[in-house]
């Protein structure tokens, strides 16, 4: 883990509670995406970008019950992920601005972050596709010890074929794999309810398989972790788990911008973000018990320091030196 | 799988009581059902989980018992498995063989006939390995699984009951990925592609037996393309005929005859000739099927006439038919021996 070791370096008795930690955490999150929706337009993330502001928690949640052991899949939308593992800020950004120094070299960009390093092992943006891997994953896992497999999907992958084909060889091989569904309600822009009946449940799914299923609000990150815990140690005992988390996407499908006046969602919808947030809703848990409103700022302004130097690495850093466009491929 | 424990075995039908035409029969009792198992019928997926599982370590064995199946794991094939390797720099390898058996004869029809290593091999990430005999296919399938790219492998199911000696069998395992030249020849080079070079040899044979030099020669892998030795043969021989088991349209047969105009254009006498079925679905009914593959009188004429050799057509025409007499009830089956289903 190390650049989300570096950055919480002399941070530690700072960070003194588990709750401050998955606030650090979230704040980590949210500010290097919010730091590449400001830096969008200077046209240098020559890559479409899906961010998951307003979702860390569950990214943030679910990668803290995690061991170093254990594998995690990803799909386009994968910066919270990549991030909340651990995977280094250096190659994330170096992947955004196409750069050797990048998880892949510049060849994936922002929706292809595969880091062995950190056993990020695939982002995946053909929806569905990626639980196929994890399920492969999973079968290899279960012939070693102990690892276990987070699968990250959005709602629209179970309208997918692959997912059920995926979940019935997991279940049928009782293989270590999580899967994590961030429910954000739409499909780009189609909403959940003209895709799916309007009473379905992957419950019943689950049931059919055999295996586990939890569905819980992913806004509050304390609740999304003490769940993923108890998933974790489910999916360790060879039980594969379904977490579907509710979130809510703030920031448009793909880019860097806000999309409220496309009018997709209601104005009523729009405004209970600010009680969903789940930097608001860890930020008040803090400041309820004690953590002062200065301490928050200052653990704002180290980790909006630490993003700003690790850009400016990755900013001058060789663009040369890559392997050549047809390298790795014989 | 006795070399190497990490080779797996996976796909429809492989543990079962026919062992996909007896190709894995008895690999489950000898290995065990955590390297030999069948599968849920669920291609794309399966063949997702076998790339998580490489890219773990395990070297899966993917077998379809016709290539026209493995059309509905393409997603995986095109976009994952044929990417990983580049997109990653390397940093995960994808040592997976996929094997797809092309049916032909007995009313296989429009979706258990195609063959399909023209298309898989135009994606790049992808090799693609087609062998016509019994050695070729053991070496080859030893050379695709110690290799940490992804292989297509193309079997032809005429091919399956084929014997020859295991003579030689080091020095093919010695060069992957090569053409083959069986019989060399001055007058013409004639290239067979899997059950196609069964054909070809058919074919060379006959037009020996008129004085014809052909030289034979065995494509092997498709992609990569032994560019080297084919231009050679060619610029040689200064003439090309392709005998593929797919249309040439947007095929391995055009794609060889891009490279011999882009490589050997001056020195051809003609443009390359194709011999294949063609483009077209399969039939089902034998009567249409025969009209769908080239067959070896028509060859033979085409070959005459394509390049002006002015042999006897008459002569070739009577020779055909004594080499395939015509069968009554009409049979599709390699040799009258075999009865179907297959």
């Amino acid at each position: 883990m190390n650049d989300s070791l570096a950055i919480r370096e002399g941070m530690n008795e700072a960070l003194n509670s588990v709750e401050l930690g998955h606030l650090f955490d979230l704040l980590y999150v949210r500010e290097v995406e919010l730091f590449v929706a400001r830096n969008y337009s200077r046209q240098l993330f020559r890559c479409p970008v899906h961010l998951s502001i307003g979702q860390e928690a569950v990214a943030v949640g679910v990668c803290s019950q995690l061991e170093v052991r254990d594998h995690v899949v990803s799909t386009h939308r994968c910066h919270a992920h990549y991030l909340a593992r651990g995977g280094s800020l250096l190659a994330f950004f170096g992947e955004l601005l196409g750069k050797p120094i990048g998880c892949c070299g510049g060849r994936g960009g922002s929706m292809h972050l595969f880091d062995r390093e950190v056993n990020f092992d695939a982002s995946i943006p053909i929806v569905g596709s990626s639980l196929s891997v994890a399920v492969g994953i999973g079968y290899a896992l279960s012939r070693e010890s102990g690892g276990i497999v987070v699968s990250f999907q959005g709602d629209a992958s179970y309208e997918s074929g692959q997912f059920f084909e995926a979940i019935n060889f997991a279940a049928t091989h009782s293989m270590p794999v999580l899967v994590v569904i961030e429910n954000n309600g739409f499909s780009t822009y189609s909403p959940q309810n003209e895709r799916q009946p309007h009473d379905f449940s992957l419950e019943y799914v689950a049931k059919a398989y055999g295996i586990g299923y939890q569905a819980l609000p992913g806004d509050d990150v304390d609740l999304v972790a003490s769940a993923s815990g108890l998933a974790v140690d489910e999916v360790r005992s060879g039980r594969p788990v379904i977490l579907e988390l509710s979130t809510f996407r703030r920031y448009e499908h793909c880019g860097p911008n806000l999309d409220d006046s496309l009018g997709y969602r209601s104005p009523s919808d729009i405004e209970s973000y600010v009680n969903r947030d789940p930097v608001v809703i860890a930020s008040k848990k803090c400041l309820e018990s004690g953590t002062s409103e200065k301490q928050l700022e200052s653990l704002r302004e180290h980790i909006c320091g630490y993003i700003g130097t690790v850009f400016d690495r990755a900013l001058v850093a060789n663009d040369e030196g890559g392997s050549g466009v047809e390298a790795f491929v014989d | 799988m006795k070399a190497d424990s990490r080779v797996i075995v996976m796909g429809l039908g492989v543990a079962d009581v026919k062992g996909v035409f007896g190709t894995t029969s008895g690999l489950q009792d000898r290995f065990g059902r955590d390297r030999v198992f069948d599968i849920p019928l669920s291609e794309n997926a399966m063949t997702g989980a076998a790339l998580g599982m490489a890219m773990m370590g395990i070297r899966p064995v993917f077998v379809h018992q016709r290539a026209d199946f493995a059309f509905t794991a393409a997603e995986q094939i095109v976009n994952q498995i044929a990417k990983t390797i580049f997109t990653t720099r390397g940093d995960y390898s994808v040592p997976i063989v996929i094997r797809m058996i092309i049916g032909r004869g007995w009313g296989q029809g429009p979706t258990h006939a195609q063959a399909p290593h023209g298309f898989f091999a135009s994606v790049p990430g992808l090799r693609v390995v087609a062998p016509s005999g019994p050695r070729d296919a053991y070496c080859m399938l030893r050379n695709a699984i110690d290799d940490s790219n992804p292989v297509i492998f193309i079997e032809h199911r005429w091919l399956h009951d084929l014997s020859e000696s295991d003579a030689g069998l080091d020095s093919i395992l010695n060069a992957p990925y090569k053409a083959a030249i069986l019989r060399s020849g001055e007058d013409l080079t004639l290239i067979g592609v899997s059950y196609g070079f069964v054909e070809a040899a058919r074919l060379a044979g006959l037009l020996g037996e008129f004085g014809l030099d052909v030289e034979l020669v065995d494509l092997r892998s498709i992609s990569p393309l032994d560019t080297e030795n084919l231009i050679r043969s060619i610029n040689k021989t200064r003439r090309l005929a392709i005998v593929d088991i797919a249309a040439p349209n947007f095929s391995v047969g055009a794609e060889l005859t891009r490279v011999t105009v882009e490589l050997a254009w001056g020195r051809l006498l003609n443009f390359p000739l194709h011999l294949a079925p063609r483009f077209a679905p399969v039939p089902s009914s034998p009567k249409l099927a025969l009209g769908h593959y080239p067959r070896l009188e028509d060859m033979a004429v085409q070959v005459n006439r394509h390049f002006g050799f002015n042999l006897n057509e008459e002569s070739l025409k009577t020779r055909c038919m004594e080499m395939n007499p015509p069968r009554t009830p009409l049979r599709d089956q390699p040799d009258l021996g075999q009865v179907g289903p297959f």
